[in-house]
């Protein structure tokens, strides 16, 4: 264990170059877009002139792009990544209050992808070419080309307003005042839907992926020595075949996770959940530069986390990465 | 006041329909109000600041108007008392004197007094608020002889009749106790503002809901009849229709229903449409021009816009019927100001095409006069899908637009700050007087950045005039009258083009009763509002 908080203390370390490059890039980006947060915020209450260079001041808008980037950055190596002003609330706060939902949406959207995408995978990769393989593979490309927004709307259609089985938004049933299990269930209600119109659009990747992987190995020499050794099929399939093609799959799950951030944005929305995707989107619209940056800087962490996790279960699945990450 | 219930095939229906109407025996005051229950609505956005008295606008009154009160609210015959009980303006137009409501308290307990109308008026409205800081410019003192009297007393002649069109949406009473002696636009009561309204603000979860709770210790008689509102924060359009439908939400006010969903979800049973309850609150489907560019500073080249667009087409096709053609800057439902008598530019193509001629820009080889940037403002998509319209009505003249999109953010900028547009789409509001919002539309000398204003370097002597006199006109007639110069002088000149005008729509569940029963009714206190079990 201890080796492993070493070995992450050392991967986000040698990240910090790519967290530099994030956020200044972020910045560059956002200085580059025309607006800034009093033009946004004054489009929904008007106002005169005066009132524009008073907020400009009072916000800290009137100084210079550097000065306001260098601001940024002292208060970032304070631990301190300063005050929103789209929210007029620390942004540690509006992001750490959010957070948990994306977690939430996201980890069961990916186990849901990749539990369910894979298992299909070795579905149709058990026997390749059969009418089983074909029939997945055209239906979970068809899921694939699908917009998630359009996929979450038509689950609402049909689950939230025809067969009124689940809830069609929110991350909870609003000022209910439950607790405990209760609570709990009640979220994962209403996480049902959200997670499955995320968790279904990438579910045709691991699904592929696997299934091509599949293919691969049956191809193998070591596959007809164990069929002449007259190992069982299914055996041969889950033990041998599957695992082999796994390890892409583990691959894909790291690379998985920030694209899936960015689908969240469009899930979050549809779906009313309050997560760090939607507060994304309020950012950029409200032309909150160091909101923006804070959630881009807690995304770039939780991509590398997760991929330093992917990288641990890669080691266990193949120990020879382990035995070379090791010696690095 | 009932509620009319119109869904689109009867107003399309017309005489028929309105027949129909008349002739159903409407059970308006047939019901007994039910007290209890909550009341679900879609919110679209979460304004940072929620105090009405700093942030006058309907995105900030939908919540707030339930908890902080104005001196007045606004009813179909004219206005109501809230705060304030009567208001006497004095013949020299110096001097207002509100008698204010006795036995009312803040949601703290403590008791209100002309000391908060005194201090909201002269530290919150005329410095801080965005409409505030125009119409309470002149306001030199506020005197308060007694705890239930205010004196409003102004260093120029102000008309009093700006004064009480101004009363519902710009004179919200802030507690003097919790603001005095703070940085008043960083108090936390602008977040959970306290108030004297029917409703207390109880929490705000954000991204998610707010939540307002009865109070008990209402001045009104009976009223609130319902337990708690809740705001519940539905940012996809789309998904407002869905949660009415299945029950999730009660009310979407302020057209949180897109207009194409209006068709179906009027014939789900239990849900109903409802098209008035917005009649003070007109936006106007605008075209800005930029006077810098040669071009449309020619006036003939501006009637050519002008009869370039189908207003008729542009109201049955954009608004789907929910939209009158406008004539001018004042929209045809204010009782006060309209006038039908100014010049009008009735759809000609042909007559366009001549007038362009004429001025000089004739058809390039390409079939081309001249190029524009078009920039449609991307607040509603009745704006955004107007810029397209637009482009292609301008290419039928000649003229050949380009349209440009930004965000809010960006387009605030381009036009109100950089100027950087020939032709923007905007949808200003008219506020129940033409002095609140809508001469600053054409009035010259404005600073740059000012929003929803003449950035579009346009200046007219003669209208100047007519608005710097009607400033300060006392005799209501007189007053009126200039409005009306002002309006011919608009529609003559046309230093915009006044296309349209709407109100929003509301859907709810048939279960809400007493909605749209003021003209201001989607940022009114709700105080009557009840739902039927």
């Amino acid at each position: 264990m201890n080796r492993a908080l070493s070995l992450l203390r050392r991967r986000l370390l040698t990240s910090l170059p790519v967290f530099l490059i994030v956020i200044v890039g972020s910045f560059l980006l956002l200085e580059a877009a025309p607006g800034d947060a009093v033009d946004a915020y004054l489009v929904s209450v008007g106002g005169d002139a005066g009132l524009a260079a008073q907020l400009r001041h009072e916000w800290g808008l009137d100084r210079s792009a550097w000065a306001r980037f260098l601001t940024f950055a002292t208060a970032l190596v304070h631990g301190d990544l300063g005050w929103s002003v789209a929210f007029a609330r620390p942004i540690r706060d509006v992001i750490l209050e959010r957070l948990p939902n994306t977690l939430l949406l996201m980890g069961a959207a990916t186990a849901l992808s990749f539990g369910l995408g894979s298992l299909l995978g070795i579905v149709a990769g058990a026997r390749p070419g059969s009418i089983c393989d074909r029939v997945l593979s055209v239906a979970s490309l068809a899921i694939y080309a699908v917009p998630g927004f359009w996929l979450g709307l038509v689950l609402i259609v049909v689950f939230s307003i025809e067969l009124r089985w689940l809830p069609l938004g929110g991350i909870e049933t609003i000022a209910s005042s439950r607790s405990g299990l209760d609570r709990g269930l009640d979220i994962a209600r209403h996480l049902v839907l959200p997670v499955a119109a995320l968790g279904f659009i990438y579910l045709a990747l691991y699904l592929r992926v696997m299934r091509a992987g599949m293919a691969e190995v049956w191809r193998m020499d070591f596959v007809l020595a164990l069929r002449a050794r007259g190992l069982p099929q299914s055996r041969i399939v889950i033990a041998h075949v599957a695992r082999n093609a796994l390890l892409p799959l583990v691959t894909l799950l790291g690379l998985q996770s920030a694209s899936m951030l960015g689908g969240s944005v469009v899930i979050e929305s549809v779906f009313a959940v309050p997560g760090i995707g939607r507060l994304a989107h309020e950012a950029v619209a409200a032309r909150d530069v160091p909101l923006l940056l804070g959630i881009i800087l807690s995304s770039a962490i939780l991509v590398i986390v997760v991929n330093f996790l992917v990288d641990i279960v890669y080691a266990a699945l193949d120990p020879r990465v382990g035995a070379s990450e090791e010696r690095a | 006041m009932t509620i009319l219930n119109i869904s689109r095939r009867g107003l399309l229906g017309g005489a028929a329909a309105a027949g129909a109407l008349a002739a159903l025996p409407i059970p308006a005051f047939a019901q007994q109000a039910r007290r209890g229950g909550r009341l679900v609505v879609a919110a679209d956005s979460e304004p940072r600041n929620l105090n009405p008295a700093i942030v006058a606008s309907n995105g900030v009154f939908f919540v707030s108007s339930k908890v902080v009160e104005p001196l007045a609210e606004a009813t179909f015959d004219g206005l109501e008392g809230r705060l304030a009980t009567a208001w006497e303006g004095s013949a020299d137009g110096l001097s207002v004197t509100f008698t204010l409501r006795e036995g009312v308290n803040w949601h703290d307990g403590r008791p209100f007094t002309s000391a908060d109308v005194a201090f909201s008026a002269l530290e919150v409205w005329k410095k801080l608020q965005n409409l505030g800081r125009v119409v309470f410019k002149d306001l030199e003192a506020v005197d308060t002889p007694d705890d239930h009297t205010a004196i409003f007393r102004f260093a120029r002649p102000t008309p009093f009749q700006l004064i009480r069109n101004a009363l519902p949406a710009l004179t919200a009473v802030v507690p003097r106790h919790l603001y005095e002696g703070t940085d008043i636009a960083a108090n936390p009561a602008n977040t959970a503002p306290i108030g004297t309204g029917p409703f207390r603000f109880a929490e705000h979860k954000a991204g998610e809901y707010y939540r307002l709770t009865r109070n008990e210790a209402y001045w009104g008689k009976g009223v609130p009849y319902l337990d708690e509102i809740i705001y519940r924060v539905l940012p996809d359009r789309a998904a407002a229709a869905g949660a009415i439908e299945a029950d999730e939400i009660q009310l979407a006010a302020f057209s949180a229903v897109p207009l194409a969903d209006l068709d179906r979800i009027s014939k789900v049973p239990g849900v109903e449409v409802v098209t008035t309850g917005y009649e003070a609150l007109t936006y106007q489907l605008v075209v800005e021009i930029n006077h810098r560019r040669k071009e449309l500073a020619d006036l003939n080249v501006r009637r050519a816009i002008a009869r370039a667009i189908d207003k008729d087409f542009v109201v049955k096709t954009i608004f789907l019927g929910y939209a009158v053609a406008a004539t001018g800057p004042v929209p045809k439902n204010d009782a006060q100001f309209y006038t039908a008598d100014v010049p009008q530019y009735a759809f000609d193509l042909a007559k366009a095409n001549a007038l362009l001629d004429e001025a000089g820009y004739a058809r390039g080889a390409n079939g081309k006069r001249f190029a524009l940037k078009l920039l449609p403002a991307p607040y509603f998509n009745e704006t955004r899908q107007f810029g397209d319209y637009l482009r292609q009505a301008l290419a039928e003249v000649g003229i050949d637009a380009t349209i440009v999109n930004n965000d809010a953010a960006a387009h605030q900028k381009a036009v109100y700050t950089d100027h950087d547009f020939d032709i923007a789409v905007a949808p200003p509001v008219f506020r129940g007087d033409p002095a609140i919002s809508t001469t600053i539309l054409v009035q010259s000398g404005i600073p740059d950045g000012v929003p929803f204003s003449n950035q579009g370097g346009y200046a007219n002597a003669e209208i100047d005039a007519v608005i710097e006199k009607a400033a300060g006109t006392l005799d209501e007639t007189a007053r009126i009258g200039l409005y009306h110069d002002f309006q011919k002088l608009v529609a003559t000149d046309l230093p915009l083009i006044n296309v349209a005008e709407w109100g929003f729509t509301t859907v709810k569940r048939s279960s809400v009763k007493n909605v749209a029963n003021n003209p201001r009714w989607a940022v009114s206190n709700w105080a009557d509002v009840w739902l039927d079990a």
